[in-house]
Order: structure tokens, then sequence, then C-alpha cells
């Protein structure tokens, strides 16, 4: 087993202009924050991110790094619309394929199987089918001849995920009540980073959870990162939780210019994660 | 003991309103989101609709007849079920979901996505979340706290929420799981019990009339002539809202008595 840590400059490294990016996590919660402020710091344009949306989203819209939005919602939990998503979409700055939760999952199931879709009745009758021409329908073949929806495969670049603990050779356990779909976005990506807690031996993995908590294996990772507080200010329970002042300071930024490039001086140009955690205080 | 001799709020119709979608549903998933609908779905539960399975929000089915809003009241988790396994739940038919709704047509098509043009619309709201295929695959019913015209429109801008006419279109193999039950406002309950499935108003809340629910509605109504009024709660009800679901009063905030 090789040793594949990596820093969230090195990341960077590895992304290019124009690449189809997908980011872990739900909304406001176990998000690579790490990784999403080095993509924010640095010269990478035109991206199309892939995300069940939080602040990953809000934060790549307003530093101009976006082309496209793959999302069914962009939500900060408590906040329940994501105000730096919202002036970038009405302002026209970002294109969107808009997507159903469920549908969102089968395009990452099939970019991961290697098909071009999975069928379903999920989106039939609805404008994501009626007004989206890059989602077709397929007739079944069986006997049946239904018409259902064929969810386009979410093929990625590059996937970016967060999980609580993880080896040196790239495993991965998340330790919070719910995995979310971060396996399936490794698996549904060339190129698969994975930001962690802490980095731990292999056989103290299982110390810290039950053997179904050891979500990601190193089939699923190129690359690991280790990064304390690395999905701050999003949830990432049981170690911390939501830092709900910081997250209203940072949606409140989205209300003028002059606030938002206050936030960026301060948060994004302060230099990489272990400044950052200086400056915030997370110790 | 609580005392029920005292007058029911608008909030309490509303609930009770909330419950009696679920009445009949039996051993399904009661999705309620929003604060009313929790209350409505949790009151089911502990009253009429024993069977009904809860989720506590996240990851996890709970047991009992939980308040509402912060509680110290421990979890009584029945199973795990993580967003992957709610989407086996939705698309296995077990479940019957109240969502909200920013616009509504007549025929129960469904707007929350975003207003006005695809590519750059006046207002982003919270996309489509999973509105397609809950409405396809399972029962879904509506919670709107402020009925008005601007809610119940001619014709929604997007539609998230598949109603009646889009699902005939697509015949009855593609059909067969569609159901959209009832809405429930602030003013009444309406539902699709009619020929073509256009929105007919059920019942109006006390207090309310026909001709208010009609001019709060932008579009042609279907009334009959006897429009029921949406029933009062049971003593045991009362007590179970004002006592034990919502004992902080969260339903009143929602929709605050005239």
């Amino acid at each position: 087993m090789g040793d594949k840590r990596i820093t969230e400059d090195d990341v960077v490294a590895e992304l290019a202009d124009g690449m189809t990016i997908g980011i872990g996590g739900w909304g406001s919660r176990r998000k690579p924050m790490s990784l999403v402020r080095a993509i924010a710091r640095s010269s990478l344009t035109d991206l199309t991110l892939v995300s069940y949306g939080g602040p990953d989203v809000g934060l790549l819209c307003a530093t101009g790094k976006l082309r496209r939005v793959v999302y069914a919602f962009v939500s900060l939990d408590s906040i329940p619309l994501e105000p730096h998503f919202r002036v970038a979409r009405q302002s026209g700055a970002v294109s969107t394929l808009e997507l159903d939760e469920g549908m969102f999952l089968l395009g990452l199931q099939a970019a991961a199987w290697r098909v071009p879709f999975l069928p379903t009745r999920v989106g039939l009758g609805s404008d994501l089918v009626a007004r989206q021409p890059e989602i077709r329908t397929v007739t079944s073949p069986y006997d049946d001849a239904e018409e259902l929806v064929a969810a386009p495969a979410l093929t990625l670049d590059a996937a970016l995920i967060h999980m609580h603990r993880g080896d040196l050779g790239g495993n991965g356990q998340y330790l919070n009540v719910d995995p979310y779909f971060d396996d399936l976005f490794c698996m549904a990506a060339e190129k698969r980073f994975m930001s962690v807690e802490r980095i731990v031996a292999t056989d103290d993995l299982l110390a810290g959870g039950a053997l179904q908590t050891l979500h990601i294996n190193r089939l699923m990772t190129d690359g690991i990162v280790e990064a304390p507080f690395g999905a701050h200010f999003t949830e990432c329970v049981p170690d911390y939780g939501r830092d709900e002042a910081f997250q209203q300071e940072y949606a409140a930024t989205a209300k003028s210019p002059e606030a938002w490039a206050a936030w960026q001086a301060q948060y994004l140009d302060c230099g990489g994660h272990d400044d950052y955690r200086t400056v915030v205080g997370l110790r | 003991m609580t005392d029920t001799t005292g007058l029911v709020t608008r909030a309490e119709y509303c609930v009770v309103a909330v419950a009696e979608c679920f009445r009949g549903d039996g051993e399904r998933l009661a999705n309620p989101i929003g604060t009313i609908p929790m209350i409505g779905g949790r009151l089911a539960r502990a009253s009429f609709e024993p069977d009904l399975v809860m989720t506590d929000g996240e990851a996890t089915l709970v047991a009992g007849p939980r308040p509402v809003g912060e509680t110290t009241e421990p979890k009584v988790i029945e199973a795990w079920n993580p967003y992957r396994s709610m989407f086996d739940i939705v698309w296995s038919g077990r479940r019957h979901v109240m969502m909200g709704a920013s616009q509504l047509d007549r025929f129960g098509n469904q707007n929350f996505a975003f207003v006005g043009p695809w590519d750059r619309p006046k207002a982003q709201l919270l996309g489509f979340r999973g509105a397609p295929g809950n409405t396809i695959q399972n029962t879904t019913s509506y919670w709107i706290p402020a009925h008005s015209p601007k809610v119940f429109v001619p014709q929604v801008d997007v539609v998230s929420g598949v109603g009646y006419d889009r699902a005939a279109e697509l015949g009855p193999e593609a059909s067969r799981f569609h159901e959209i039950r009832r809405v429930v406002t602030d003013l009444g309950v309406l539902d699709f019990e009619t020929p073509e499935h256009s929105m007919r108003l059920r019942s109006v809340h006390p207090g309310i009339t026909v001709d208010e629910v009609v001019e709060a509605t932008g579009f042609d109504l279907v009334v009959g002539d006897d429009v029921e009024v949406t029933r009062d709660p049971t003593p045991d009800e009362l007590a179970i809202i004002r006592d034990v679901v919502d004992p902080t009063g969260l339903r009143e905030r929602e929709v605050p008595n005239p």
C-alpha cells in the first residue's frame, strides 16, 4: 500500500480549466472546503461543478470559477437558499443542468458503472425533460414498451470529498449519520481526491466506528489530504458542528461586492488552509 | 390538563386538515415538510393512523409522538434511513410527501425551482429538489401557509412537480403512481376529485368564506353547491397538538390566529 498523501495545492495542480468537477457532501454538510478554497484562490476557470450543492457552489460562483452548475438544489441548510448562487443565476453568470435529487444519484451511478444512462420514471412530465434537450427518454425493449427517462451519466474529470478519518493509502471513514454519495462521486471520476480530518494507522480505523463506516476504499482515491477542520464552516459532526455564525457572515456578503471583497481578502487571500485556520481560530 | 373548551385556532384547523391528508395511508412513510405539516403528520400517527412511519428530517426513522422544534426528548430510532435509502422508499412508492410550492396551477403542477426565464431567472428558488420524482412515484400533497393569487396561478413558470394534465399526457402506464391528494392552505382544503382532475374547493376553515378562497385563487376553482367546513379537532386531538406535538406553539407563528 503506497502513501497517497498530497496537499491542497497538489490537488489544484491536477485540475485544469474547463474540467467537470464533482464535490461530495450534501448542502452545508461535510464539504471539502479546504479544497474548494484552494480552487477559489487558483487561476482555474470555466469549470462545471456537479454537486448536491452548498457553499462549495456559492463560493466558486462568487470567485468566478464556474461556467455551469449541475444541481438539484443549492442550500446552506439553516439558510435555505445559497445567496451567492442566487446572485450568479439571476445575473446569468452561470448556466445550469437542472436535475432531480434522485436523478442526480442515478447519473453518478451510471458514470460509476460506465453505462451512458440509467432508466427511471423520475422526470417524466416535468420540465426537466420537457425543457432540457440534454435529458432524453428511452423505450423499454421488453413487452411493456414503457417510456422512461434515460438519466444521463454524470461522468466527472475529478471528484473531491471530505471524510472524518483516512489512512495513508487512501481508505476513508465517515463517522456521521449519512455517507451521502461520496463513494459514487469518486467512482464516477477520473481523478479522485479525499481530504480527511485526521490520517490514522489503518488498524486504528475500526477503533473509531463500526465496519460499515469504512465507506471509501483506496480503489476510489488517488490522493489524500490531511485537513483538520477541512470542512469548516460546513457541518462535520461528530468532530464539529456547522459554524452558524461564520456561515451567516459568509451569506451576508452576497448583498454587496464590497462586503464580498472584504470577506475574500480576509478568508481566501489569507493563504492556505493552515493560514485560514489561524485567521478563523480553528485549533 | 389542557383546557379544550377554549377556541380552536386557525393554525389548529390547519393541523387537523393536514392530519386528515394521511388518513388511510397505513404503514407508509408520512413525510410532511414544514412546521404545520410536521405537527399534522405527527398528530395523525398519534391518533387515527398509528402505523405511519416518520423521519427525523435527517438519516433515521423515529418512533413516538415527538415534539417539533428544539427538544430534549430522547429519540427512539426505528431504522437507519440515509438519503440513498430515501430514494428507495420514494421509488418503491411507500411514501406520502407533503411539500411546499411557490406556484401551483389548477391541475396541481407545482413550481418551487425558480421564477422567470430558465437561463436568467428573476428569482432563483430551491431548484427541482425531489419534486419530479416525488410526484411521479408516490402520493404528494401540498401545504401553502399563505393562500394568494401569487401562489395559485393560471400557469406556473416551471413545472417541477407534475400535475394531473401532464400526468394524463404521459398515458396510464407512466402515470399509474401519480396522485396529488390534497392542498391544505391557511384558508381551506383543496383536492382534485373532479372529472378532469382540476382543483376543487373541498372545505373552508371556520371563519373563512367560499368567496374569500375564490378571490385568493388566480384561476377558476371548482366550487360545489355545498362546500364543507373543515372539521373541529376532537378534545383528544387538541390535547395531542397542544401538550405533546407542539407544546411551544410553533404552529401559531406559521399561521397567526386572525
